[in-house]
């Protein structure tokens, strides 16, 4: 378990982190969710025993990161923005180092090096110098060397940080892998990128935690309320006559408050879409009322526009 | 393996790999071996007077090596972030201080040793006390111990190694101005400065083959001084 309290981390005169407290269960997966220079970085790092705190009390897995650094280190395996790699060691070489620096049992090191070979999927340039490496690799290599000595907790800070979309999926999982034998704190300032990986968010802005939950909670609370994406056809009919109808059916359903056409998501005679604001989550209904007037439902979708969400949220401060 | 040697084992490869360490070594050998001939060989000496000369030499380029060396240790870690690595391991500031100095000193030595062709050169045309050249050499391998210390320090300092050759290069200055402040105050004060010259007054006696205990004790109170205060400086930086 991380417990963080009151901590507050300076440079100098300025504040990077503060007012900060939050509570981190083992075995989950937790994103920290800010802009750059919201103080993402520094909270890692002093969960990494990087930087010490400048107020406050953080422990990790029962110790103290100011009292018990040397203890808090074994325990953590932390990949900062830029992994820490020496571009003069292969890639087998550098994770060997990093194991013994991280106190691997020597009987243990070369089974362990081929495990998390395995896991980042590096088996194939093990033998690479890792000056050599793409920016992909590099970054499966910086997981591998902080997971390499079983640490209970895992900091990843960007970890998707300049990869392709490939390689974005492909970091998804390994960090989705994790899941179980690590508690896993991963830093982004892409909203998408974390609500994938992760089972519980803490926005950050100068410094503190604005809003923690799911994702999920997160669109309804900022949203106040949910969109609803409809494509509905009706036999027979133009599409505008289609349109008006499905609105004359939804409108007056308890808690819809704006009705809004779209672009057909699909071509064809009497399809149309539209867009619906309600209240609270009105699916069934619409498609009651819908089907009731005869009305056929093509589609019925929850819409999520984590970005939008995430502006607004940062816009409006804390949700009451 | 322990992390001190750990570490060190990594830095020595690093200066192996690099043109650094190679370049180094064979600069400084050049710049001996020159030194040798035309201070030493070209005019006539007693063999003794020629190993001083050999001594004194060597002395100088040593004090630039290792300010060479420890440059990069901490400085270019930090420069290309892996020093984090270090830093989240569960690994002590001392013990990361130790490894780079050793890795350093490591090479000082080996540069030291290869240099042993030149009080060789003297045995086939003189006579060479063997107890003088131990002497000489235990006192390049000191004077370079501490120069690495010093350097190792500048680098834990500085953000860059540039940064980190030029602090180095000034503290390792005032130290071996010593004798010259020596020079211009009155006594008692000339000798406290004078037993602080780095080279001058402290060197001199295993340049002439003369082993004094106090001479050795005042350099290694001089590199364990800058490897404390090196740990230090790496200790107080997690709290900026």
């Amino acid at each position: 378990m991380i417990e963080i309290e009151e901590l507050y981390k300076y440079y100098g005169e300025r504040r990077a982190v503060g007012p900060l407290s939050a509570r981190i269960e083992k075995g989950e997966i937790v994103g920290l969710l800010g802009l750059n220079g919201a103080g993402k970085t520094t909270t890692l790092r002093v969960l990494a025993c990087d930087l010490l705190p400048t107020s406050g009390t953080v422990r990790v897995g029962g110790y103290d990161v100011v009292e018990r650094p040397h203890e808090v280190r074994g325990k953590v395996g932390y990949l900062p923005d830029r992994p820490p790699l020496y571009d003069d060691m292969s890639v087998d070489e550098y994770l060997s180092y990093a194991a013994r620096l991280k106190r691997v049992q020597t009987k243990d090191l070369a089974r362990r090096v081929d495990e998390v070979l395995g896991m980042t999927e590096l088996g194939d340039v093990r033998r690479q110098l890792v000056g050599t490496l793409s920016h992909g690799y590099r970054q499966r290599l910086g997981i591998a060397q902080a997971i390499v000595h079983r640490p209970d907790f895992v900091v990843l800070d960007e970890p998707i940080g300049g990869l392709d979309p490939l390689q974005i999926v492909e970091m998804r999982g390994l960090v989705r892998g994790l899941r179980g034998e690590h508690t896993v704190v991963v830093s982004s300032h892409i909203l998408h990128e974390i609500s994938e990986t992760c089972d519980r968010i803490f926005v950050i802005q100068h410094g503190e935690i604005l809003w923690s939950g799911k994702e999920a909670d997160l669109s309804s609370e900022v949203e106040h309320g949910m969109r609803i994406r409809l494509t509905v056809r009706v036999a027979g009919a133009s599409p505008e006559a289609a349109l008006e109808r499905a609105r004359a059916l939804v409108t007056g359903i308890a808690g819809v408050r704006n009705i809004e056409s779209r672009e057909p998501s699909e071509s064809g005679d009497g399809i149309a879409s539209l867009e619906v604001m309600a209240d609270s989550d009105a699916r069934d209904a619409l498609c009651r009322a819908l089907v009731s007037g005869d009305v056929g439902v093509l589609e019925v979708s929850r819409l999520r526009d984590l970005e939008t969400t995430f502006r607004a949220l940062l816009e409006e401060g804390a949700p009451s | 393996m322990n992390a001190t040697l750990l570490i060190a084992r990594r830095e020595f490869y690093a200066y192996l790999r690099s043109p650094l360490g190679s370049a180094l070594i064979a600069a400084v050998l050049l710049i001996d071996g020159l030194w040798f001939h035309f201070e030493g060989m070209s005019r006539p000496l007693l063999s003794a007077e020629v190993l001083q000369q050999f001594f004194y030499g060597a002395s100088g380029t040593t004090m630039i090596a290792g300010i060479v060396l420890s440059m990069r240790l901490l400085a270019e870690e930090r420069q290309t972030g892996t020093f984090t690595l270090l830093n989240t391991s569960p690994v002590r500031n001392s013990e990361i201080v130790a490894g780079k100095f050793l890795s350093a000193f490591a090479v000082i030595a080996v540069m030291t040793a290869l240099s042993i062709y030149m009080p060789l050169l003297i045995l086939v045309n003189g006579k060479v006390s063997w107890g003088h050249v131990a002497v000489g050499y235990l006192g390049l391998l000191l004077l370079g111990a501490a120069a690495t210390a010093i350097g190792l320090f500048a680098s834990a300092l500085a953000r860059s190694q540039v940064i980190a050759a030029v602090i180095g290069a000034a503290l390792l200055g005032v130290l071996v101005l010593m004798w010259l402040v020596a020079r211009a105050v009155e006594p008692p004060l000339n000798e406290f400065f004078s037993a602080l010259a780095i080279h001058h007054e402290n060197f001199r006696p295993f340049q002439q083959g003369i082993l004094e205990l106090r001479r050795v004790a005042y350099y290694v109170a001089v590199t364990y001084f800058f490897l404390l205060a090196a740990t230090k400086t790496l200790e107080a930086r997690r709290w900026r």
